[in-house]
């Protein structure tokens, strides 16, 4: 182990940060004088790095340091019943770091101790059990890729453009590999009464967060899962049980899960009558919205990415539905009136995120920048005026709305709406 | 007779073995599904089972078949642990407790527990939550949606009062004292008389303004228009128009403008 010296002052001589700084301004076609960044030799090039064990848990390079999740603090009372968001303007790829997954808790994180964790099964069934983690990591196991969004996300926008960065409007999603077990092999095993039509998740946090999830989901694709892209669940992500439950809203994902109770109907909780129900013009409120509509967004450029140069650009995105797989996203440059077929790469998976891309040569003129995903049932995302036509704009939920960025000539991005 | 002959085998083996003078001649040794006696070999030579043992031995030295029991994973749940876990009610009444508590209750012991973040009127201190008001408010331009306003059930206060609040020291009420609290915040909604008790028969029984006030996921079909076979690839509208800036409004975080919270 090295003694502890702040990482990012680590060794980074001056010379280096003068050499780092030059390196993240792009490069102009042809130099003038010759780069420093390659005429004079860096530290790292020359002074030993950091040994084996300088971080026995790896993180990420201090030169990244502003990659990490975001919360708005006037959005709500306090910290423990609150949001952060995924910094998706500086992420790729499909896969979320874990460290990087959006927070929503209700009641703060829990800190469980694994070895005191139990979960209790019971209700309409022959034997209610009890199961600790070492019996959950008996039995047979999976793993699936699938994303988690929350119901709200978008949900300061419905009245309007309202917040700068695709991490900010879009940020409450992410999408990583769980590991665990098929709920619906567990149930099988325990015998549930036939009459069961409901059960109902239960969390083990200062909430006690409880949703009514119907049986028959439980039966068709949800897990129990005690792992997040290989490793233990996060504290922040439910750590060491969360349910898990496909292409539905963030909010029945049940964390710190304690307790499933098997029911003849709904429980109608708080969590799903005075929240997450969507309170449409007329006054009236849609109930068990549980299906995410599929969804994009460009991610870069965005409002928060480092403004964009003339010439070659890489339009970056992603897109996902809760219905099936992403079959196609379209992008437009002006707001909308003309389309072009994304380039999608990577896995497509069903109710997994997808990345797409768009390769073009920007002349510096501005720009409405646009994505609309397309799922395997063929909804087509929405532009926002149409969905608010069906939705109003009190639903707080489901807005999966067409996005717009302005890329304006000097690079930057804002979000606006448009026409 | 198998036995028997197994020792016989095994005096053989040992008589065999002592010639050499050897110490601890035998041993164990994994052979398929069983164990064998073999002699304990030296350095570097081969293993020599003592042919007999196989399937006398088995039943003897194998490991015991897994038995039911262990194949089971999980206990059974004990009545005292269910109990002691099963604090969800419904709006049919199932789940709610013996008990009772009156408004006058409720008030005083809402003045003490809850009055500091939802308002001595369930109005909401700073930004907690409103517990009351709001009523007719639900299709206006900016609807206000409480306990009394908008929640369907009176039993789901109940249930998140009793698993919930106070905000902070969750699970810390009797059920005599939550019946009280649901009454006094329904009291505050006008929706039961100052000298109503709130109990376990009754509080199933309440109407809740906006109880039909919901309705089932419509999407697929209210929404049908959104699943489109061939979506419009070009001159799909007139030129796109700017109707809002966020940078008009500017409350992102880091912006100069954005509210700061103390
Ligand atoms: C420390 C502040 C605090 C105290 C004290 C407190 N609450 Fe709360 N209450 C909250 C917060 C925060 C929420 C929202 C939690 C969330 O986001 O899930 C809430 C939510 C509620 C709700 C649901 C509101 C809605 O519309 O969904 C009810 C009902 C409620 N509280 C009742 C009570 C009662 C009764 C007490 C006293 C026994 C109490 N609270 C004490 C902070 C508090």
């Amino acid at each position: 182990m090295s003694n502890s010296s702040p990482p990012d002052r680590h060794r980074l001589g001056r010379r280096a940060l003068v050499a780092a700084a030059a390196t993240t301004l792009a490069m102009p076609a042809t130099a003038a004088t010759p780069d420093p960044a390659i005429t004079t030799l860096p530290d790292w090039s020359q002074i030993l790095g950091d040994g084996v064990q300088a971080h026995p848990y790896g993180v990420p390079s201090p030169f990244e340091k502003h990659v990490i999740r975001r919360d708005v603090e006037w959005l709500t009372a306090g910290q423990q019943s609150s949001v952060n968001f995924t910094p998706l303007h500086a992420l790729d790829g499909t896969i979320t770091p874990n460290g990087l997954c959006f927070e929503r808790h209700h009641g703060g994180v829990a800190a469980v101790d694994p070895d005191q964790h139990r979960l209790m099964i019971h209700g309409m069934m022959a034997k209610p059990v009890v199961l600790t983690m070492q019996d959950l990591k008996r039995l047979p196991r999976m793993n699936r890729i699938y994303f988690l969004e929350c119901a709200a996300n978008s949900g300061m926008e419905w009245r309007g453009a309202q917040l700068n960065g695709a991490q900010f409007t879009h940020g409450m999603i992410h999408n990583v590999q769980y590991t665990g077990v098929s709920l619906r092999s567990v149930f099988e095993t325990l015998g549930i009464d036939p009459r069961a039509k409901w059960v109902m998740a239960e969390g083990a946090d200062a909430a006690g967060l409880n949703r009514s999830i119907p049986l028959a989901k439980a039966m068709d694709d949800c897990m129990l899962a005690f792992a997040m892209n290989g490793e233990a669940l996060r504290p922040e992500q439910g750590y060491p049980l969360r349910l898990v439950v496909p292409g539905w809203q963030g909010n029945m994902w049940v964390k710190w899960l304690r307790r499933l109770k098997i029911g003849d109907a709904p429980w109608e909780t708080r969590e799903e009558t005075s929240k997450y129900t969507d309170l449409l013009a007329d006054g009236r409120a849609r109930r068990s919205t549980f299906v995410m509509d599929a969804k994009s967004v460009i991610t870069s450029p965005s409002p928060q990415t480092a403004a964009s140069p003339r010439g070659r650009m890489v339009i970056s995105g992603i897109a996902w539905s809760g219905r099936g797989s992403v079959t196609r996203v379209d992008v437009s440059l002006d707001g909308g009136r003309n389309w072009q077929a994304a380039r999608i790469d990577g896995p497509v998976q069903s109710l997994a995120l997808v990345r797409f891309y768009v390769d073009l040569d920007w002349n510096g003129q501005e720009m409405l920048l646009q994505s609309r995903a397309q799922d395997s049932t063929g909804y087509l995302q929405p532009s926002k005026p149409d969905l608010r036509k069906i939705r109003g704009v009190n639903s707080i939920y489901h807005n999966n709305g067409i996005q717009t960025w302005l890329l304006r000539g000097d690079g930057v991005c804002e979000n606006v709406e448009v026409s | 007779m198998g036995f028997v002959r197994m020792l016989k085998y095994l005096e053989e083996g040992l008589l065999f073995v002592n010639k050499k003078k050897q110490k601890n001649f035998l041993i164990l040794v994994p052979w398929g599904r069983g164990w064998r006696v073999a002699v304990k070999p030296r350095y570097g030579e081969p293993l020599r089972t003592l042919v007999m043992t196989v399937f006398l031995c088995v039943g003897i030295l194998a490991p015991s078949p897994i038995t039911a029991a262990e194949l089971l994973v999980g206990r059974p749940a004990l009545p005292a642990e269910i109990a002691a876990w099963d604090i969800d009610a419904r709006p049919d009444g199932k789940g709610l407790p013996p008990g009772q508590g009156n408004v006058k209750q409720g008030e005083t012991l809402y003045l003490e527990r809850c009055a500091a973040c939802h308002g001595e009127f369930g109005e909401g201190a700073g930004r907690w939550p409103e517990l009351a008001g709001g009523a007719g408010t639900l299709a206006h331009d900016r609807p206000f949606k409480t306990v009394g306003s908008y929640w369907p059930h009176a039993t789901t206060a109940f249930d998140y009062i009793r698993r919930a609040m106070p905000f902070g020291q969750a699970q810390s009420l009797q059920a005599d004292e939550i019946y009280a609290l649901v009454a006094f915040i329904l009291n505050l909604n006008d929706i039961v008389k100052d000298d109503f008790v709130a109990s376990q028969d009754n509080l199933a029984t309440i109407k809740m303004p906006n109880a039909a006030g919901f309705y089932d996921d419509d999407r697929e079909t209210a929404e049908r228009g959104f699943w489109v076979a061939n979506p419009c690839m070009t001159d799909c509208k007139p030129p796109a128009r700017i109707t809002g800036h966020a940078g008009a409004i500017d409350v992102t975080p880091d912006s100069k403008t954005a509210p700061k919270m103390e």
